[in-house]
């Protein structure tokens, strides 16, 4: 017996668009199953894990700060993903953005000027963007997977950034903890509004999506994108180069990806640490398909892949089960995502057998 | 053979019918095919005729009616199962392994563990007994189109097919090649072998087909004896109406010279390219040159380094205009004012998930930024006048389509060819060269496409139109060249060419002194 994939001769607009609203209900149904599993009654726990987080405004900032790198980074790998450029890497670009950005403050702590955090954010794109340009480089000039290059880079620059905070960027006054100072006051992300912990990180965040969802809709760089993506072979007859796309789509993604590590550590830790991330990098690539590559649409999955990091902390204190569950609720939405997705396009075939399979005449 | 309207037929089909979504490919065909006759499956492309064939091979399942073989009902569910009825099939497009050798390539297709060396043996029996020369230890990469075809028929033969599927054979073959195909055949007939012969080319039909069954729009329309017809009403069975003549194919006097190539050499870019070596060719204002040629021979390549896509080492070997442009892009080309339509539709000319405005900016957006584009270097594109020439196009090359602006992979090969050649049309181009403009689009467009070309000479421009089809080259140019294994022949008048000639050319017979010198036969 085997699985056939046929395609389906028309697609439903109507199913296109409902897709990843079904595949948010297949991930809750899953999640009650695994909760009945646990032994916990699933309207509590899936009561704590998405209602809760947004029934009091502190929390609805918490969502704001976790959507922020999410979102900043989905927008830039919709960039890479649409002109078929497959940049897993971006939470090594992430923390490279964020050690290149944090320069300023850590290791020239004395000189303090409004100028710090301008530069630290040009600083963090261009960290980002340089640590990308590694996985395009291999790709355009030497034909090398980017999938394999990104993915293995994101291991060197965390071990490269533990080494830093352990050995010459360790704090002299910190009691041996492996931590950077603190940032100084010039150098911290302000908040977007007095009352809330929000910082700019979010504002950043829509603004990039704004901006791209512009490009990719209305110029001659977004159609440039999606022909290249769609058809590399057309992209050079229209006299696209595609060796170029794979820089530029790298260069902007690393970038975004640079900027959303800054924000994270300027804006909400205030120093380096060995782990800055909890896998914004890996959950941005869920965020970029279920906004189905579309940065505004993205906006929305930021927010939502955010909620299942603040549930999977309110679950833990309130029901005690493991935060494991955070990752297993963002794995069972990337899988019924691209479940659905596959589903629509392709219809499933069982196959009994070779000698039978025309028995239907 | 004479008494064939009483014997059961070998193969019957009643009311077959295959439907894809909302589309009847094949609706209702009724179709006999006798023990030992040559039988002719007739009909446009897009007819259903190779639905119809898939369908006899196991490789669709039919939606509806029945297949008998030797009059009792048979159910064919894959190719497996029709090479053990005893169908035996040559596919349009060779499904070979370049990198194996000729009878790995045959072992690969057989049924069950058969010795190499035995399959060997056989193949070059075969091969001997019914005049295929074919060496089983060659490369299949180093063999040509004609060749390879050798290798599908030696694969079908050692079956020991009653019926053997033939799917438009000479297509790729040249004149003389196409000849030793239809001695084959008759062999095959003489054997009391049945052939189902699939084809467009009605004279071939009338030479060696007992009988032809004619499909449109996936209806049988009629079946005769192709000899008692002509091939005007074998036409119109076909097209279901006549098919407008190509008026003014003789052009004027050429005017300056527009494109040059000079001494171009190219390396093949992969092992299975071909390298073009010492083209020359002079194209001027006002003429249609046709570059003939089988598939394979450097049409491509000759395309790619005259489109810009690939650039060539010195940049006076391409000379657009009088100015030295070898190494300029694609796009300092157009902005020269070339244009280009390449072969392949889906995914080089056009892309198919694009919808067509989007497929107009995708070979525009640099001539007609102006138009198209605004906002400096943002790039913003004008969807107005992007839609408003996209209707024009449509309009002027009659491309038929349901939606304002449908996508590209939506429309019909005719349809999209007709608005992909619109497109460079409709920019009135200084030069235009185009890749099998015709190819595999149904005869009402083809002649609209074609027409559309001598147009654009009269007006002035230099048109370069790389073409397999002997009929369009015949029709449109006024100077024909032919390509040969990346070696291209001085171009001729159309009056003082022959078939016979273009034929002996495409096979590599090249004449510098006047009378036809072997140059470069092959060694077999």
């Amino acid at each position: 017996m085997r699985i056939e994939l046929k395609k389906r001769d028309g697609i439903s607009t109507l199913f296109a668009i409902l897709s990843p609203f079904v595949a948010l209900g297949l991930t809750l149904i899953a999640g009650v199953i695994l909760f009945i599993a646990l032994g916990k009654d699933p309207v509590a726990a899936l009561y704590s894990f998405f209602i809760e987080p947004l029934t009091e405004i502190w929390s609805l900032h918490e969502l704001a700060i976790k959507a922020a790198p999410l979102i900043l980074i989905a927008v830039g790998l919709s960039v890479c993903y649409r002109s078929n450029n497959w940049n897993i890497g971006a939470e090594g670009q992430f923390i490279i953005g964020a050690m290149a950005g944090s320069i300023l403050p850590v290791v020239f702590h004395g000189w303090q000027s409004p100028l710090v955090l301008p530069l630290m954010i040009v600083f963090a794109m261009i960290g980002g963007a340089a640590y990308a340009a590694i996985p395009a480089f291999l790709k355009a000039r030497l034909n090398t997977n980017e999938i394999l290059t990104s993915l293995m880079l994101v291991y060197v620059a965390q071990l490269f950034l533990d080494w830093t905070v352990r050995g010459p960027w360790r704090n002299p006054e910190g009691f041996n903890f492996p931590e950077t100072r603190n940032f100084h006051d010039y150098a911290v992300l302000p908040r977007i509004i007095e009352t809330g912990k929000t910082h700019w990180g979010f504002g950043f965040a829509l603004i990039a999506a704004l901006v791209l969802w512009f490009i990719m809709r209305r110029t001659l760089k977004g159609f440039e994108i999606t022909v290249l993506g769609q058809s590399a072979r057309a992209g050079r007859f229209a006299g696209f180069s595609d060796k170029k796309m794979v820089y530029f789509a790298f260069l902007v993604s690393g970038a975004l990806a640079g900027l959303a590590g800054l924000s994270e550590v300027s804006g909400s830790i205030g120093q380096l640490r060995p782990v800055i991330s909890p896998g914004y990098g890996f959950t941005a690539i869920i965020v970029a398909f279920l906004g189905r590559l579309n940065p505004l649409g993205i906006v929305a999955a930021g927010l939502v892949l955010a909620l299942t990091y603040l549930g999977g902390e309110a679950a833990q204190i309130s029901i005690g089960i493991t935060d494991k569950v955070t990752r297993l609720f963002q794995g069972l939405l990337l899988f019924f995502v691209l479940g659905c997705d596959t589903l629509i396009h392709y219809r499933i075939r069982l196959v009994f057998g070779a000698a039978q399979k025309g028995s239907a005449a | 053979m004479e008494n064939h309207e009483i014997e059961i037929p070998l193969l019957e089909t009643r009311r077959l019918t295959k439907i894809f979504g909302s589309l009847k490919a094949c609706d209702g065909i009724d179709l006999a095919i006798a023990p030992g006759e040559v039988h002719a499956l007739l009909g446009e492309n897009g007819a259903g005729k190779s639905t119809l064939v898939k369908m006899l091979f196991g490789v669709l399942e039919p939606s509806g009616g029945e297949i008998l073989w030797k009059g009792r009902p048979v159910k064919i569910g894959s190719p497996a199962q029709a090479r053990a009825t005893g169908v035996g099939m040559v596919f349009q497009h060779f499904s070979l392994f370049e990198a194996l050798t000729v009878a790995e390539n045959i072992a690969l297709a057989l049924d069950g563990n058969v010795p190499i060396e035995k399959i060997s043996d056989e193949a070059r029996r075969l091969s001997v007994d019914y005049g295929l020369p074919l060496d089983p230890s060659a490369h299949v990469a180093d063999l040509s189109v004609g060749e390879r075809q050798r290798i599908e028929i030696v694969r079908a033969l050692l079956q020991n097919p009653e019926l053997i599927i033939l799917d438009e054979p000479t297509s790729v073959l040249t004149p003389q090649e196409a000849d030793k195909l239809f001695e084959t055949l008759a062999k095959l007939k003489a054997e009391g072998r049945s052939v189902l012969y699939i084809s467009h080319r009605l004279e071939e039909v009338q030479r060696i087909c007992d009988r032809a069954t004619v499909l449109r729009h996936g209806k049988v329309t009629g079946a005769c004896d192709p000899r008692q017809e002509t091939p005007s009403s074998l036409a119109r069975m076909m097209v279901g109406g006549e098919v407008a003549a190509i008026s003014g194919a003789g052009l004027g006097e050429p005017g300056e010279v527009l494109v040059e190539v000079s001494k171009l050499s190219a390396p093949a870019r992969s092992p299975f390219a071909v390298a073009l070596k010492d083209v020359n060719l002079t194209v001027r204002a006002g003429e249609v040159i046709a570059i003939a040629g089988v598939a394979g021979n450097g049409q491509s390549e000759l395309f790619d380094v005259l489109s810009g896509e690939v650039t060539v080492s010195h940049a006076d070997q391409i000379r657009i205009g009088g100015v030295a442009a070898g190494r300029l892009g694609i796009t300092a080309r157009r902005l020269m004012g070339c244009s280009f339509v390449p072969e392949e539709r889906h995914g080089h000319a056009a892309v198919p998930t694009m919808n067509l405005s989007g497929n107009l900016v995708l070979s525009r957006y640099a001539s007609d930024r102006k138009t198209f584009l605004s906002g400096g270097w943002l790039g913003l594109i004008n969807t107005g006048p992007v839609a408003t020439a996209t209707k024009r196009i449509s309009t002027d090359m009659d491309v038929r389509k349901s939606l304002v602006d449908p996508l590209a992979g939506s429309l019909s090969g005719g349809n999209l060819q007709k608005f992909i050649v619109g497109r460079e049309l409709d920019r009135q181009p200084r030069v235009l060269i185009v890749n099998q403009p015709t190819w595999g689009v149904d005869a009402g467009a083809a002649s609209r496409i074609r027409q559309a070309l001598v147009d654009l000479a009269r007006s002035g421009s230099a048109v370069v139109v790389i073409s397999q089809d002997l009929d369009e080259v015949f029709e449109i140019a006024s100077r024909v060249a032919v390509i040969n294994e990346g070696r291209l022949s001085v171009p001729e008048p159309v009056a003082t060419m022959t078939r016979e000639r273009i034929g002996l050319l495409m096979g590599g017979f090249h004449d510098g002194a006047g009378h036809p010198q072997p140059e470069a036969l092959h060694a077999h």
